[in-house]
């Protein structure tokens, strides 16, 4: 029995070294998984994002002297699949890294699997406090400021009026209820006489818009935390609207300054909303925010979604990465990845703390208004996630033992 | 009261769309016998086609005309749909058509794509109907009241064309028996195409119809078809006023559970169907599927044997190839293989009680992926080692075959797949929202293989036992005595009874069994993803696996193995191209037209001709 087992394992590990002769090639390859189709909506953008920076980055002489290259793959939104694919980028097409998902459920087993196998995985979009927290692991990265820092921001909002009833409203799942749970915890924290009189579960792009505005104005709260979007917030904002839902309400909307939401909605975006997002068309002249929105328009012909942002922002951080590790072997990247510093990102400098293997990216809040018929964000400021993440301890101990 | 009597009001508002597309499927089924999935594509049409026609057309006459129009375009794209793939396979076995249906959504979603883009649609308001009226002190939109007042001169407007025209009358005859209304005359083909059209135009008025409350996105086609099967199956399937009733009833529950019971927004619907089923097993005014008509289209099928030398050579031959796999393959091709097999196990185990047993479930995802959450479940939480939690997932899995077929075993045909459909949705919703347990949307994570498994090499050999163990034990016991009562059940359960064979237990058993494989092909997929989500529960997964068994041949032992791989190759070259489910919709299609007896039963057809031997040969 030993000796098969031996014999194995030998097998199994002169097939692991295969690839690995492969990899000795022109193009540093970079595995990217995503939901192109079933959510083209927000991975178009984000794609092309990506595809900005690799040009930049190439044009520059590349990662290590070579140019660096992205293999995309579509893994139809399902996570074993998404886990069959993983595989294959690393296994066989000589990838170096993962990066990838919008979806949190495909980050977190993309997350688990890397962590298995000693993959490096950066998480770019998802959202999940569990990806860097109950869930993380020593091989995850993760870029975008999570549900949990970009509630809290609001909540230090919401705190300094004189609402104390609130309303929440938060799609059926996970990210819902992460996000409801986060903002209620930095509330309370805040202003500990606050009351919830009423929490609203539609199910995820399936809402009954009027029954639910119903329901909330039955209840009247003296302010609404909004976490719906996509199309639950397009028929939340109108039947609200209509029936007078929002008149003399504070309405704190996660996510829903972002262009992806915003712009769908048109004429009709919700003014006097508090909330993140991604106020492009407001940034200066001579800001690093201003030159990647106009380098991105220049490129693409569009105007930029935050799914841009956060694809560049992540092709960005890999090569930085790689240069900073000198090789493209998964424990230097790893430990390249911990305390990286990027000087100068279009949202300034980026690093990767390396307590929780999240970045310092934080979120653009502020007030929603209309101008020429269209949403945007006024009044806006661009806060890092510092102050408003829980204490360095209680993240130690959310964490696995590493 | 008021508050009360404005909820009622928005449940009404919901209802009118829903019913229009729910009449529309529940006439395509009631007179085709199609179990049309793309009924959804056909409402997204008309939301899109409705937005970009308003886009056009100005004012009031431009609204209310785009609406119109909008209809008549969706119709006659259904029509098209029904001449060029529907109808050539008519003859195909029962609910195979559905797999062309399935291949149709595909293709829908990547034209959608392509022609409107990525980006969600609001729907235009309808002109001068902006802002509220107060009924009772209550906000109640205006433009509800107009729908409200629209629906019921829809709803009989339908009802004047089924009962008082000649048209309507062919209709009604088709639906009770359509060989006879064949015979007296009728042309069926075009009966057909025209209630297919009729049908897809009432869900493309649906679709334009909800546009001023809502918009266009290329979600929305999965998003309303698991509600209006819930309506048709409620209401009855072929019922109109039915198909009312429901969608009335489901919209009011709704808006009241929104209200009362936040939480519920997942499931209600689900559970309401449950209960009315299982206490009218054919919905509120459906009426009882005639006996016979069941698998009973086509030739009659030939006795099934056992392989004959050649056969069993040719198996052997593959175990062999793919027991000797690791010795020259990579890694990736052994992950490939092993999805493969676990797949194959779970549609074999599905092909078992359709194929073999007549009974066609839509809810077989519940035991996969309930096997898959019973291992992990036990790994997570408690720490139990490998081998011992992945015997509990044949286990569970059975137990929860036994519960859930203790239900509904006594309904059969399409009611019997709704309430598997049902209960495997309240599995989900389980996995989904019980968060303290199973983390819900995040998932089981870090569940892998004990160290002597852990390794691509050992879990091959490990799944390809245990996988192909479990196809061949089925195998052996559709050969068995077991085997031919159950088919004796599927094929006349009335002379099986009288024969004293108790064919709702031997269905009941065959259930539980197939319940225990599916089970265990989830085990060995939790193991070697190292994750489980409610991915694995969904509707989508449990078709996965009906298409394949359809595609591969229901009525041969291979099928649902063959189609599993087909399927698992195909997917893995396709979804590598930027237009992947374009090209799948249409490859599924084409598979559905070429062999229409699946490819397996169409590849022995050819290599009996080829061999020139004549139906008696076979019969022998």
């Amino acid at each position: 029995m030993t000796l098969t087992r031996r014999t194995m394992m030998a097998a199994a590990t002169a097939l692991a070294l295969v690839p690995a002769a492969a990899m000795a090639q022109e193009t540093i390859k970079i595995g990217e998984i995503n939901h192109y189709k079933r959510m083209a909506a927000f991975a178009e953008p984000y794609k092309k994002g990506i595809e900005l920076a690799l040009k930049e980055i190439n044009a520059d002489g590349g990662v290590l002297g070579k140019p660096m290259e992205f293999i995309f793959r579509d893994d139809q939104g399902d996570p074993a699949e998404a886990v069959k694919i993983a595989e294959e980028l690393m296994t066989r097409d000589g990838a170096v890294m993962l990066t990838g998902s919008i979806l949190s459920n495909v980050g977190l087993a993309l997350s688990s699997f890397a962590a298995e196998k000693g993959y490096l995985y950066l998480a770019a979009e998802p959202l999940a406090d569990s990806l860097v927290w109950q869930s993380g692991n020593p091989n995850t990265f993760r870029l975008r400021a999570s549900t949990w820092i970009q509630a809290a921001m609001l909540a230090e909002e919401a705190a300094k009026t004189d609402a104390v009833k609130y309303a929440t409203i938060a799609p059926n799942y996970a990210y819902g209820q992460d996000a409801v749970a986060a903002f209620k915890a930095n509330l309370t924290r805040l202003k500990p006489d606050v009351e919830f009189v009423a929490e609203q579960w539609p199910a995820l792009f399936k809402i009954d818009a009027g029954a639910e505005v119903q329901a909330i104005e039955r209840a009247k709260p003296d302010a609404i935390f909004n976490v719906t979007f996509g199309t639950d917030l397009a028929k939340f904002v109108r039947e609200g609207g209509d029936r007078g839902l929002f008149d003399g309400r504070e309405v704190y909307g996660l996510l829903t300054g972002e262009p992806e939401y915003l712009e769908p909605l048109g004429d009709e975006a919700p003014e006097g909303w508090y909330v993140t997002g991604y106020p492009w068309y407001a940034f200066e002249d001579g800001t690093p925010e201003k030159a990647f929105v106009d380098a991105y328009t220049a490129e693409t012909g569009e105007t930029p979604k935050i799914g841009s942002l956060v694809g560049y922002l992540a092709a960005v951080s890999i090569a930085a990465a790689i240069d900073k590790a000198g090789s493209t072997d998964t424990p230097a990247l790893i430990a390249a990845f911990e305390d990286l510093e990027i000087p100068d990102t279009p949202i300034g400098p980026l690093s990767y703390r390396s307590i929780d293997n999240q970045s310092t990216m934080g979120a653009y809040v502020g007030t929603l208004a209309l101008e020429d018929g269209k949403g945007v964000m006024v009044d806006w400021s661009y806060k890092g996630p510092d102050g408003y993440m829980p204490s360095d301890d209680d993240i130690k101990a959310m964490r696995p033992a590493e | 009261m008021a508050f009360l009597f404005a909820q009622f009001l928005t449940g009404l508002a919901n209802a009118s769309s829903l019913f229009l597309v729910a009449s529309g499927l529940s006439l395509i089924f009631g007179v085709t016998r199609i179990v049309n999935f793309a009924h959804g594509s056909f409402y997204m049409l008309g939301a899109f086609v409705g937005v970009t026609l308003m886009e056009i057309l100005p004012g009031a006459v431009g609204f209310w005309g785009a609406i119109l129009l909008t209809g008549l375009i969706v119709g006659l794209f259904g029509a098209i749909v029904e001449m060029v793939v529907l109808r050539p396979i008519y003859r195909a076995p029962e609910l195979f058509q559905l797999v062309a249906t399935f291949g149709v959504i595909l293709v829908i979603q990547d034209l959608a794509l392509m022609i409107w883009g990525a980006e969600d649609r609001m729907g235009p308001r309808a002109p001068g109907l902006r802002g509220v009226w107060r009924i009772f002190d209550e906000p109640v939109p205006k433009y509800d009241i107009v729908i409200i007042a629209i629906t019921p001169f829809i709803l009989f407007a339908l009802w004047y064309l089924i009962t008082r025209t000649r048209v309507g009358i062919l209709v009604r005859a088709a639906t009770q028996d359509r060989e006879m209304v064949g015979a007296l005359g009728v042309n069926q083909a075009w009966l057909f195409t025209g209630v297919f059209a009729l049908g897809s135009a009432l869900a493309g008025w649906g679709g334009a119809l909800q546009l001023p409350k809502g918009g266009a996105d290329l979600l929305m086609d999965f998003n309303i078809i698991g509600s209006v099967f819930v309506v048709v199956v409620i209401g009855g399937m072929g019922s109109l006023p039915g198909a009312f009733i429901a969608a009335v009833l489901i919209s009011v529950l709704n808006v009241l559970g929104v209200t009362y019971l936040p939480q519920s927004t997942l499931v209600l619907m689900f559970v309401v169907m449950a209960v009315v089923l299982i206490i009218r097993p054919y919905g509120l005014l459906g009426r009882e599927e005639v006996a016979g008509e069941h698998g009973q289209v086509g030739a009659p099928e030939a006795p099934i044997r056992p392989y004959g030398p050649v056969g069993r050579s040719l198996v052997a031959a593959l175990l062999l190839v793919l027991a000797v796999v690791p010795f020259f393959a990579d890694r990736f091709l052994m992950t490939l293989l092993i999805d493969m097999i676990v797949f194959a196990l779970f549609a074999a185990s599905l092909h078992f009680i359709l194929g073999t047993g007549g009974l066609v479930s839509f809810g077989h995802a519940a035991f996969f992926g309930g096997g898959a959450y019973a291992a992990a479940l036990l790994v997570f939480h408690t720490g139990t080692p490998m081998e011992l939690a992945f015997l509990f997932a044949p286990l569970a899995a059975g137990l929860l075959a036994l519960g859930i077929g203790w239900f509904c075993i006594r309904l059969t045909g399409v009611y019997f797949a709704m309430l598997t459909l049902a209960f495997s949705q309240l599995v989900w919703s389980l996995a989904f929202q019980w968060r303290s347990v199973t983390r819900g949307d995040d998932g089981l994570v870090n569940i892998w293989p004990a160290p002597w498994l852990n390794g691509p090499v050992p879990y091959y050999y490990f799944t390809l036992i245990l996988g192909v163990g479990g196809i061949l034990f089925l195998r052996h016991v559709i050969h068995s005595p077991f085997g031919y009562a159950l088919r004796a059940g599927r094929d006349s359960p009335r002379q099986a009874e009288a024969m004293g064979i108790d064919v709702k237990r031997v269905q009941y058993v065959a259930f539980a069994l197939a319940g225990v494989m599916a089970g265990l092909a989830g085990g060995i997929f939790v193991f070697s993803k190292g994750s489980v989500f409610p991915t694995e529960l969904e509707i989508g997964a449990s078709f996965d696996a009906l298409i394949v068994v359809f595609l591969g041949g229901v009525k041969t032992l291979a099928g649902g193995v063959v189609g599993a791989g087909f399927m698992t190759v195909v997917e893995d070259w396709l979804t590598r191209l930027e237009y992947w489910r374009l090209l799948l919709g249409l490859v599924i299609i084409a598979v559905v037209i070429i062999a229409p007896e699946g490819i397996v039963g169409s590849l022995q057809t050819l290599w009996r001709r080829i061999r020139n031997t004549g139906d008696e040969e076979i019969a022998r």
